[in-house]
């Protein structure tokens, strides 16, 4: 027995010392684009890689595939926390993530700088998304921009009229309540902000991702009264679509591409965004260090911004394409238009998810709560 | 009868002899077999554990998410002194222990027909029948209960039972512990109808002489002598049950269970926080274990 303890010592020191050795090996960026590897293996939010499988009009990965034969395999992310926990594994080439995953991908050493003279449809991306805090390190990019929008508000059409505010999602007398729908995530706490901004000016709230403990404890308690009028969280994308579908939701968060998949089931249901301003998004196409497919990555890159493809995953998903060309190729010609792909003043108005740190992101000399106390705080709210 | 009971650890004790009997080095035949699987049992399982209480002391980077070897408690006290995870974790043992009952209540009458009532056939039968849902598949089941569970509303028609009975408890903990019953009930009948085929007759007959009802003989000569049957059946619908989070996801609504915190705190990502909610069903179930084994659940294994 005692051989066996020392046998099983011995191995736990093995695993542990594999588990903390590996991390620095980070791969460069890349000089010069090869041959492709036959494979790519990405993490995406739902709706960003689309090969037909969904709706049979919907593909922009088939003739990627057959130009550059590099085979596409994806795994869906439902969170920023997910895709960054997937990052970690090593096991993906690239991801599309958003701002409050990318800084923490870069300090991770999870991604790489990306050599944009490979990528020839980066010269057409709006220049409002190039080089921004989230997407760049010292004027280094970090990825290529795939496009920007904001978490909508998606309603029953048959119980009642179409809802304004964000504060019908917050308010005990919402004549919601009960059948509301929150987006399960820690993110979800800038949400909370911004009706914090609109109902509690007295906090001084200016940026919902830079909440000092007064503001956040502000926030948690609307989101604790929230608690009883909400009917369900979701985190995974088709538990939102099935309530919308069988009706047991009829106010919630969402994206566009939701309300899209359930309206082709029947669901009747519409999305708007709501007037305080909203949270939203601008993600970023980012090289993982560990990258086994790094020529194939690069490919997928540039197909992913360019003009047809750009316009595509912009009108499925819902948001403004990254490429300024794409808004002449889009199935609705008013997309880019409803969408506001170049409207930097409407965009003013969203509050692109960010990872929020200590140091105050709007600049107060205050200490704020940093995203680690956010996900404590989530957790204990959900628990 | 006595003496019937005590014949088992004898038949064990030939059994042990004959397979030494002939063999010029038993126990280097012994080894030889049991190293493969004692090395697995040790390296995956006893290692992995081991791994996941010493990373529960491990602490975090704050942006990166990744775990460093700083050693800290901050985790151990996180999950054991606040009081939100401390009523997730009644919450839960509270769902296994009505889910585990459920079990019992249903898995009783049922084995006592189908080992005493049944004929041959019937009985055969109904083996099959009981033991078949085993064969599917866990996600196939916990879809059927949630299309049957699901609320309905003046927006949607809701499950079977909400358009056959008009009325549904609704994504809850209610749906939550009628599922785990309805995943987890073979495993708390088979025990329980093995214990009752070797229950002797003759026992149920004096007990019938000498004037006893039947509720009465239920319990006080079948229940102490299927005690160990129920418990072995017990701990697997407890623990099952203890451990479960997709369940939940799917007929749970806002529900939540220990398993659901570990996954949230797994994909935070704080893995040092994700191992050191782990504690808590390990220790549960450690303690349960002791229970069950004082009942005598371990001793016909």
């Amino acid at each position: 027995m005692k051989k066996v303890s020392a046998l099983a010592v011995a191995l736990l020191g093995v695993v542990t010392l594999g588990a903390c050795g590996g991390g620095d090996d980070g791969g460069a960026m890349l000089e010069e684009l090869g041959e492709g590897e036959g494979a790519v293996n990405l993490v995406a939010w739902a709706g960003y890689v689309e090969d037909g499988s969904t709706d049979p009009n919907v593909d922009w990965v088939s003739d990627f595939e057959a130009e550059t034969g590099c085979e596409v395999n994806v795994k869906i992310g439902n969170s920023s926390d997910e895709m960054v926990e997937l990052m970690q594994s090593g096991e993906y080439d690239a991801v599309s993530a958003s701002g409050d995953a990318t800084l923490r991908l870069i300090a991770g050493d999870d991604v790489v700088p990306v050599n944009t003279d490979l990528i020839p449809n980066y010269a057409d991306v709006f220049e409002g998304l190039k080089n921004k805090p989230w997407n760049s390190v010292d004027g280094k990019a970090y990825g290529v921009p795939h496009g920007r929008g904001a978490n909508l508000l998606v309603y029953n059409t048959e119980a009642g009229a179409a809802p304004t505010s964000i504060v019908d999602m917050f308010s005990p007398d919402s004549p919601y309540a009960g059948k509301i729908s929150v987006y399960d995530s820690p993110i979800y706490i800038a949400d909370a902000a911004i009706y914090l901004m609109a109902t509690q000016p007295e906090l001084g709230i200016t940026n919902p991702y830079a909440l000092d403990q007064a503001q956040f404890d502000a926030a948690l308690a609307a989101l604790e009264t929230q608690k009883s009028i909400v009917g369900q969280y979701w985190a995974l994308y088709t538990d939102q679509q099935a309530a919308l579908e069988n009706g047991s939701v009829t106010l919630g968060t969402t994206w566009q591409v939701i309300v899209n998949l359930a309206k082709a089931n029947g669901a009747k249901i519409e999305s708007t965004l709501h007037s305080e301003g909203a949270t939203g998004w601008s993600d970023t196409w980012m090289v993982s260090s560990k990258a086994k497919h790094p020529n194939c990555a690069y490919m997928w890159l540039n197909h992913i911004i360019s003009p047809q493809a750009n316009a595509g995953v912009a009108e499925w998903f819902g948001e403004a394409p990254s490429n300024s060309k794409s808004c002449a190729l889009t199935a609705d010609p008013n997309h880019c238009a409803t969408f506001h792909a170049d409207d930097e003043d409407y965009f003013s108005k969203v509050y692109y998810w960010t990872t929020p740190t200590k140091e105050c992101l709007d600049g107060r000399d205050v200490e704020c709560v940093p995203y680690s106390e956010w996900v404590n705080a989530w957790n204990k709210l959900r628990a | 009868m006595g003496e019937r009971l005590e014949q088992a650890p004898r038949v064990n004790d030939s059994g042990r002899n004959f397979a030494g009997r002939g063999k010029p080095r038993p126990a280097f035949a012994l080894w030889g077999l049991l190293t493969a699987p004692l090395a697995w049992l040790v390296i995956v399982y006893v290692g992995s554990l081991a791994l996941l209480v010493v990373s529960a002391f491990f602490s975090l980077d704050d942006f990166t998410g990744k775990p460093t070897t700083e050693l800290t408690i901050g985790n151990i006290s996180e999950a054991f002194t606040q009081g939100e995870y401390i009523s997730l974790v009644v919450r839960s043992v509270a769902v296994a222990i009505a889910a585990t009952l459920l079990c019992f209540t249903l898995a009783m009458p049922t084995a006592f027909y189908i080992a005493r009532l049944a004929s041959r056939r019937t009985r055969r039968a109904l083996v099959v029948a009981l033991i078949l849902p085993l064969w599917t598949g866990y996600l196939v089941k916990a879809f059927a209960l949630r299309a049957v569970l699901a609320p309905g509303s003046e927006y949607g028609d809701g499950g079977f039972m909400s358009g056959l009975v008009g009325w549904s408890p609704g994504f809850g903990y209610v749906a939550v512990t009628l599922t785990l019953a309805y995943l987890w009930f073979p495993y708390m009948l088979l025990p329980i109808y093995a214990g009752l085929e070797r229950l002797p007759n003759s026992l149920l007959d004096a007990s019938a002489d000498l004037g006893a009802g039947s509720m009465r003989t239920f319990r006080l000569v079948m229940l102490p002598l299927l005690l160990p049957s129920i418990a072995a059946g017990s701990i697997f619908t407890f623990s099952l049950s203890l451990g479960d989070y997709i369940t939940v996801k799917i007929v749970g609504g806002t529900a939540q269970m220990i398993g659901n915190i570990i996954e949230r705190a797994l994909l935070a990502p704080n893995q040092p926080l994700a191992a050191a909610f782990t504690l808590w069903p390990m220790m549960i179930m450690v303690a349960y274990l002791a229970v069950m084994g004082r009942a005598g659940a371990f001793k016909n294994l």
